[in-house]
């Protein structure tokens, strides 16, 4: 399940930076900053990010996310500041 | 125009004469109440559920997306009203107020702005009442929970004008309906009295500040809250 949500995360990340054509953004892994100290994301992208990732995660897990917290804008402990823990509380979201 | 509406509250009074305002100029309301759809159209699809039920309105608006490919308009209409001293109100009743009036406008806003801000276009009403700036005696709670709204418009405005997405909040006096049935009398006429124009709104007057907010020209129109009866804050 890890590896399907980072897949989603990383095609979702490159289809956004055709718009954003962020350099950090450039050939994402897990460990791609994404919101935060040296993250790709200012809070506008983020919101665009995070729409278009809970609608393909809602589709392929068949499971209807909301990717909303309270620690989202968090500089530090964020679930959004890069693909390794975004893909984490994804995972933790699913499960539930 | 065929435009695509979310309507909250479609069951009766106000939001039901919106829908029904809409399903005649030929456009598709989606509406939602606790029951059963009270609007037969082929236009129209009703959703039962809480309003503050985030799974539940996630998942409309979802299937909203599905059929409809994307959404215009939103009427966050549903609310539930409540008269009482404030040393009569219960935690329940607050929680109920608030659960209706605001998170549901919450929910709304958060889920159709997804789609909306993906068209880039869009517009969204809310619901406030001149209870809130008449401070009126009686109405602590629900003016709290409307109150709540108008300042959540304000900055939602903010925060969402980047995507070309206006959000204003309209704020009725008594009408004829199912809200104030429950009202006495002389409190309604001492409400009346204390509007600049003093006489009940009626549905027109509503869709009319309606329509104005949602009109195509209206888009340097954002984070404003319209009284009727020429009552201010």
């Amino acid at each position: 399940m890890k590896d399907k949500i980072e897949k989603i995360i990383i095609e979702t990340l490159v289809e956004l930076n055709e718009e954003l054509e962020n350099e950090s953004l450039e050939n994402p892994s897990s460990i791609t900053k994404l919101y935060g100290a040296n993250g790709g994301f200012d809070s506008l992208a983020l919101v665009s990010f995070i729409t278009d990732l809970e609608e393909k995660i809602s589709d392929e897990f068949d499971k209807e996310i909301v990717l909303a917290d309270e620690k989202a804008m968090s500089a530090k402990t964020s679930p959004f500041r890069n693909v390794e823990s975004l893909t984490l509380y994804i995972k933790s979201l699913l499960e539930n | 125009m065929n435009q695509i509406i979310v309507i909250t509250g479609t069951s009766k009074g106000i939001g039901k004469a919106i829908a029904n305002y809409y399903l005649e100029q030929n456009d598709f309301v989606i509406g939602c109440s606790r029951n059963e759809s009270s609007i037969t159209h082929p236009n129209y699809r009703h959703f039962s559920l809480e309003v503050s039920d985030e799974k539940a309105v996630v998942s409309m608006i979802r299937a909203v997306k599905k059929e409809f490919g994307k959404i215009d308009i939103l009427i966050n209409n549903a609310g539930i009203a409540s008269m009482n001293h404030i040393l009569t109100t219960s935690v329940e009743t607050i929680s109920k107020l608030f659960n209706t009036n605001f998170i549901g406008t919450f929910l709304f806003t958060r889920e159709v702005s997804k789609v909306m801000m993906k068209q880039k276009n869009g517009r969204i009403v809310n619901f406030t009442t001149i209870a809130t700036p008449l401070r009126l005696e009686g109405e602590a709670v629900y003016a709290a929970s409307k109150s709540a709204i108008e300042n959540f418009t304000q900055t939602a405005s903010k925060e969402l004008a980047p995507f070309n997405i206006t959000i204003n909040a309209l704020g009725p006096t008594p009408i004829e309906t199912d809200l104030i049935k429950a009202v006495p009398k002389n409190k309604i006429e001492e409400l009346l009295n204390k509007q600049t124009i003093k006489r009940f709104g009626t549905f027109e007057d509503i869709i009319n500040v309606i329509e104005f907010f949602v009109d195509e020209k209206s888009k340097f129109i954002t984070g404003q809250i319209i009284y009727l009866g020429g009552v201010n804050n």
